[in-house]
């Protein structure tokens, strides 16, 4: 038995550290105390809300959220901005439709049905506009990279001078927790770029925390009934297996050996 | 046997059972006397089944929404994962589950390994297991390319490229795989036909498996025959069937852990990046259980002759019974053997590791090295082993649990001599 979780644990710490090894390599990023980590890891809404401020104000511009509909920012364990808000933010979109009935595609406000208005007609038009580099779709972006949120969030605030060893081409930046530590994105956030409804001071360090989160539930929106669901299905595993190992000692009782 | 005279006592079971056995079937499988010194590494053939069966539900649950088509496939794992019922939990169930099933089968292979369950009379089950695991990788490779992210993408060009190592025909096979001139859509459908497949090829093996199986019965830790049924047997139901449940369901919170609190770091983040063939990524890498194979292609300069070696690898395998020479099934009474099977429980895992790492430098030595080791093992330490091991004595019984001790144990083992 003993044996048996050692190489079960042994096992897994070899997994882990392999899948992470590569991230390894590189600086560490900075850190903060995100809230939906943990077994009862939840959103935090007001941020979720400034969040989608951020990206929406900020973000949008270049970068699209393809798999995201507006009825999302509506949906328990999201933003959770009322049916209302969420209408009034559908509606602040236009939206290309059609074909109507002579054929013509026109334009109307946005539905809660609709997917997120993407920034640029197709990848070509958003690289012809940024220099060649394509902005990546922001719906899976933290799943997508290695480092995860402490990454993204690293990066929103890794914007430095370059060594002077280092030189850059026109449109080109340093970032000190960027792959290769060049990246065609201008430093998008500087202190009260954004407004907050709720009067939170606008520094790049909170807006890059508040859009993390915000990107986290887009990558992940079912992020808490699965922890919730996890912490109940682990719960009965554990009482279902201490019960069944009762009744297997009684078993085995009848017989002589050990179990 | 004793369930050749199996009679169902209902008058209805009677007339059933004389026209279809199934009855005598399940009669079997309950009584079915099993070593009751089994201990826990010899849970997990109930475990895999569990394992098997989770995949095909789950995989099939999966195969109703996704779309098998190079535009689409991406967009419809999003759409598993947001917008279909607990799509999510199906799908982290099914991406983990194939981990989970390779956790599973490495121990039970390295069980086999240690308590020598390969040896006579029980090679047909060992060579079945072994096309199982060849089959398991297949589909779980295939499984791996249908999100068509990137890692998808670029495996499958990685690995359909390792056939064009084939003198004369390799370009000519590797372009009839693809169904054109690269991955594209007709690979991607083809995978998914097959991905869909082969569980069920699995599903009959494994059926074989077992009756292979149920055939010599099964080997047990002290790795003695025994007679069944006997005081050395309990029967499957219910002494067997709780205990592989125990053992399941502390699986299954390991499972459980990964499904719901882990469910992305087994896999690779670049999955999470549609496929584009112009952007290569930096490292391609297979998913972990495969490593250790990836390295020994790797750590060959020749092109195929890393094929050859990594598929020999495998197949090696399969001729086990035949290069171990020794005659004692455990690893228990044989010391040196013991300890030649840690190294080599090492060396896979050295292998994994290298196989996860750029193939340069240090990293490249090593899994050159474990390479060597891996076949030295298998081809030469194994073979000469069996003659030069000096073994320790073996019991009679698993009841007789002296070594040696007993003083009726040098006549019963005249007698045993002498019936052989």
């Amino acid at each position: 038995m003993k044996n048996l979780f050692k190489l079960f644990s042994i096992i897994i710490l070899i997994i882990t550290s392999n899948s992470n090894s590569f991230a390894a390599e590189k600086v560490e990023y900075l850190k903060t105390d995100w809230s939906f980590k943990g077994l009862f890891g939840k959103f935090d809404r007001a941020s979720l809300q400034r969040g989608y401020q951020v990206y929406t104000e900020v973000c949008a511009s270049c970068h699209s959220m393809k798999y995201l509909s507006y009825r999302n920012l509506a949906e328990p364990g999201g933003p959770e901005f009322s049916e209302a808000q969420a209408k009034a933010i559908a509606a602040s979109f236009e939206v290309t439709d059609g074909p109507n009935s002579d054929g013509e595609m026109f334009t109307r406000p946005g539905k809660l049905s609709d997917k997120f208005v993407m920034p640029y007609e197709n990848v070509k038009a958003a690289q012809a506009a940024n220099g060649g580099a394509y902005p990546p779709d922001m719906s899976v972006l933290v799943k997508a990279r290695g480092g995860g949120v402490d990454y993204i969030y690293s990066l929103l605030q890794g914007y430095e001078e370059a060594p002077s060893n280092v030189s850059l081409d026109d449109g080109v930046y340093y970032n000190k927790y960027m792959y290769g530590n060049k990246i065609r994105m201008a430093a998008p956030l500087s202190d009260g770029l954004v407004e907050y409804g709720d009067g939170t001071n606008a520094t790049v360090e909170q807006m890059s925390k508040d859009v993390t989160t915000f990107l986290m539930w887009s990558a992940e929106p079912h992020l808490e009934s699965r922890h919730q669901m996890g912490f109940k299905a682990i719960v009965y595993l554990i009482i279902l297996t201490v019960l069944v190992y009762f009744s297997m000692k009684r078993i085995w009782s009848r017989v002589e050996s050990e179990v | 046997m004793s369930d050749h005279d199996y009679r169902p006592k209902s008058k209805v079971g009677q007339w059933f059972n004389d026209r279809l056995p199934l009855l005598t079937l399940a009669n079997h499988l309950t009584d079915y006397p099993t070593p009751k010194n089994l201990n826990y590494w010899w849970t997990f053939g109930g475990i895999l089944t569990f394992c098997l069966i989770t995949q095909i539900v789950t995989g099939l649950t999966l195969a109703m929404h996704y779309i098998a088509h190079a535009d689409m496939a991406f967009e419809s794992v999003e759409h598993i994962m947001r917008d279909v019922n607990y799509g999510w939990l199906i799908r982290y169930i099914h991406a983990n589950g194939a981990s989970m099933f390779f956790l599973a089968v490495y121990i039970h292979i390295f069980r086999s390994l240690f308590y020598g369950s390969y040896k006579a009379p029980r090679e047909i089950i060992w060579i079945i297991g072994i096309i199982i695991y060849l089959l398991m990788m297949a589909a779980a490779f295939m499984g791996y390319v249908l999100p068509w992210g990137q890692m998808s993408f670029w495996g499958a060009t990685v690995i359909t490229n390792l056939f064009s190592a084939i003198p004369l025909v390799g370009e000519g096979i590797v372009t009839w795989l693809w169904g054109g001139y690269s991955v594209d859509n007709p690979t991607l459908t083809r995978f998914f036909t097959l991905h869909y497949l082969i569980p069920f090829l699995i599903l009959g093996l494994v059926v074989l498996h077992i009756w292979a199986l149920h055939v010599p019965g099964n080997n047990n830790p002290v790795g003695i025959d025994i007679k069944k049924p006997s005081k050395d047997t309990v029967p499957f139901h219910p002494y067997i069937v709780i205990k592989d449940g125990f053992a399941l369901l502390m699986f299954m919170i390991v499972f459980a852990f990964f499904v719901f609190y882990a469910p992305n770091i087994l896999g690779h983040a670049d999955n999470y990046i549609e496929a584009n063939p112009m952007v290569t990524p930096a490292h391609i890498v297979p998913e972990w259980y495969l490593l250790p194979f990836y390295a020994i292609l790797r750590s060959v300069p020749d092109k195929l002759l890393g094929v050859v070696a990594m598929l020999s690898a495998i197949l090696i395998l399969a001729v086990l019974p035949w290069l171990d020479t020794s005659k004692i099934r455990s690893a228990v009474f044989r010391p040196l053997y013991k300890q030649f099977y840690w190294i080599l429980v090492a060396d896979v895992l050295i292998l994994g590791y290298v196989g996860a790492m750029p193939a340069e430098g240090l990293y490249l030595l090593i899994a050159r090295v474990a390479t060597a080791y891996y076949f030295l093992h298998f081809l030469v330490i194994l073979p000469v082993l069996g003659f030069k091991e000096k073994t320790l004595p073996v019991p009679l019984s698993i009841t007789e649990p002296v070594l040696g001790g007993s003083p009726n144990l040098a006549a019963a083992r005249n007698k045993e001599s002498k019936i052989e």
